[in-house]
């Protein structure tokens, strides 16, 4: 670790704790950062494609289902219902096939809370 | 607020990249922790576009710049609509307004260069850009002496390509409304690999609905050099279904291989005939787009070999091409592999500009096509790394059963639409 760094820090947050615009600084920075922070980053690489036919974050504003703002309980049990075929589909069921139960997993945990981070 | 920081809550900030950003409110744009990283993006169709969008998505603290000269994209996607009379060029062309809403610099004019040691791109007016990190996307690129007597000219004037959606999209339209009654339509695949593997014949269909329509008399031949093509069980059965007599399609064994072509006469000499056509559609082989070129990113093939987890070049560090241009193993060319690679490039350029490795990449492929209203077919794939590349996951994605009832068939063609709505937002909204 860089002491430099370290110190930097240091300096920073104490200016933080005690001049109010630094504290603001802090503040707009670490909001921004609360955005940006990736917890589920295999369930992001597996999600985002499907934004390819059902629309960013699940937003769809055609024929195809919507799936914004539901729950990961949901999206996993539909799913996997697809992949098994106990759900008919034109297309779902192809797809479906191509994910391991843990990476439906995955994929619901992370449109199944997206939504709560983009409204 | 503790002033005393421990190693690991130090650690801690930095991995959630708050000591990072905390450092850039320092001034510290000099250390290898600042806030704004600077991704270029050159390109703005499917793939280009999704990844800066994406970027500017997954991480809204990144400078992300596209490099585009074009005010608007007509995609080639749908383009075969417009060509059968089915949809209109402004219902297929997208603009960048939205991105530009969204923080990304759109910048109107040509990259004419990039400097890979100093990491700078130089466009047309002389300017430079700083990047970190550089996403080329230049799509294709036609050999135009693939034919004795076929170039660029012939193809802008009596035998258009409409393999770039845009005036050459027109111009087959206005050929097929001026062409007579009783006349012959040529299309003209390339042999692998291209662009949208299914479009020269979803094109046929399209065209073959137009003439049934409008001029029942008329005939479609394709001539083709590749001995099976993409979708070919469903594409025929629908011919025979919905265009009897009126598509006729002959492989290389029956003289399908193109020697030459001919403007004054509107003919093309294949192995075995010489064939004449009131309208000519060439569909040239292709190459990665010449950008790639320039930037020397292509290899022998005459595409662009990239690591198949970032997508960044195998021959420039820091330089990543996605779409059309790059080798993405079993993945096809198409508008939706093009976006998913940028959404995969885009994931990994953030976690790489953060020291982090990227994760393992996850693709996606869907293809419609559409055979005549309410009638549409697809074929989808899932691919993941292996020790082989980019695979496609056994057991997973594949076609439209050749059985699929007509009420399928009716849904896929809705769904058709309905994707092409919700991706065209997804990269340009």
């Amino acid at each position: 670790m860089p002491s430099k760094l370290k110190m930097c820090l240091t300096a920073c947050l104490i200016a933080s704790a005690t001049v109010p615009l630094g504290a603001q600084g802090f503040a707009a920075t670490k909001t921004k950062t609360a955005a940006t922070t990736n917890a589920n980053p295999r369930g992001q690489i597996l999600a985002l494609s499907c934004a390819g036919c059902h629309g960013t974050d699940g937003k769809s504003v055609g024929i195809i289902p919507s799936f914004y703002g539901k729950s990961p309980e949901y999206l996993e049990s539909a799913l996997k219902d697809f992949k098994s075929g106990a759900r008919v589909s034109t297309v779902m069921g192809r797809h479906a096939k191509g994910y391991t139960d843990e990476e439906i997993h995955q994929i619901a945990q992370y449109f199944g809370t997206v939504w709560k981070k983009t409204k | 607020m503790s002033t005393n920081i421990s190693r690991r809550d130090f650690n801690k900030l930095l991995l959630t990249g708050v000591a990072g950003a905390t450092m850039g409110l320092f001034g510290g744009s000099g250390s290898a922790f600042a806030a704004s990283r600077r991704v270029v993006v050159i390109g703005g169709g499917f793939g280009g576009a999704s990844a800066a969008k994406y970027l500017k998505k997954l991480d809204p603290s990144l400078s992300v710049t596209l490099v585009e000269p074009k005010a608007s994209y007509a995609t080639c996607p749908f383009s075969n609509w417009v060509i059968g009379g089915l949809k209109t060029m402004p219902e297929i062309t997208q603009t960048y307004a939205a991105l530009a809403r969204r923080g990304i610099v759109i910048v109107p004019e040509a990259a004419v260069s990039v400097d890979p040691v100093k990491s700078t791109v130089k466009l047309k007016s002389g300017k430079l850009l700083h990047y970190d990190r550089l996403v080329v996307a230049p799509g294709i690129d036609f050999k135009w002496d693939a034919y004795e007597g076929y170039s660029q000219g012939l193809a802008d004037s009596s035998m258009p390509h409409a393999y770039q959606a845009g005036p050459q999209t027109v111009l087959l339209h206005k050929q097929l409304q001026a062409m007579k009654d009783g006349g012959t339509v040529l299309i003209c695949p390339p042999a692998n690999p291209f662009r949208c593997p299914p479009g020269p014949y979803e094109r046929a269909s399209l065209v073959a609905h137009y003439l049934k329509t409008n001029k029942p008399k008329s005939k479609v031949i394709i001539l083709d050099p590749k001995e099976k093509f993409s979708k070919q069980g469903l594409f025929t059965k629908g011919w025979q279904r919905l265009y009897p007599g009126m598509i006729e399609w002959r492989g290389p064994a029956a003289g399908g291989k193109i020697v030459s072509v001919d403007g004054a006469s509107m003919s093309v000499k294949t192995e075995l005939e010489t064939v004449k056509g009131d309208v000519i559609n060439i569909i040239p082989p292709q190459k990665a787009g010449q950008l790639a070129f320039t930037l020397g990113l292509t290899d022998a093939s005459g595409w662009c070999p990239v690591n198949p987890t970032s997508f960044e070049s195998t021959i420039h560090k820091n330089i990543h091409v996605i779409g059309d241009a790059c080798k993405a193993g079993a993945m096809p060319k198409s508008g939706f592999a093009a976006s998913s690679q940028g959404k995969v490039a885009a994931a990994a350029i953030i976690r790489l500009l953060k020291g982090q490795e990227p994760v393992p990449p996850s693709l996606v492929n869907t293809c419609y096509s559409l055979l005549a209203p309410g009638y549409g077919i697809s074929v989808a794939g899932v691919y993941q790394l292996s020790p082989e590349g980019i695979t496609e996951i056994p057991g997973s994605g594949g076609l439209t059963p050749i059985d699929a009832a007509d009420d399928q068939l009716e849904q896929e063609a809705m769904f058709a639409e309905g994707w092409y709505n919700n991706i065209v937002r997804d990269i340009w909204g």
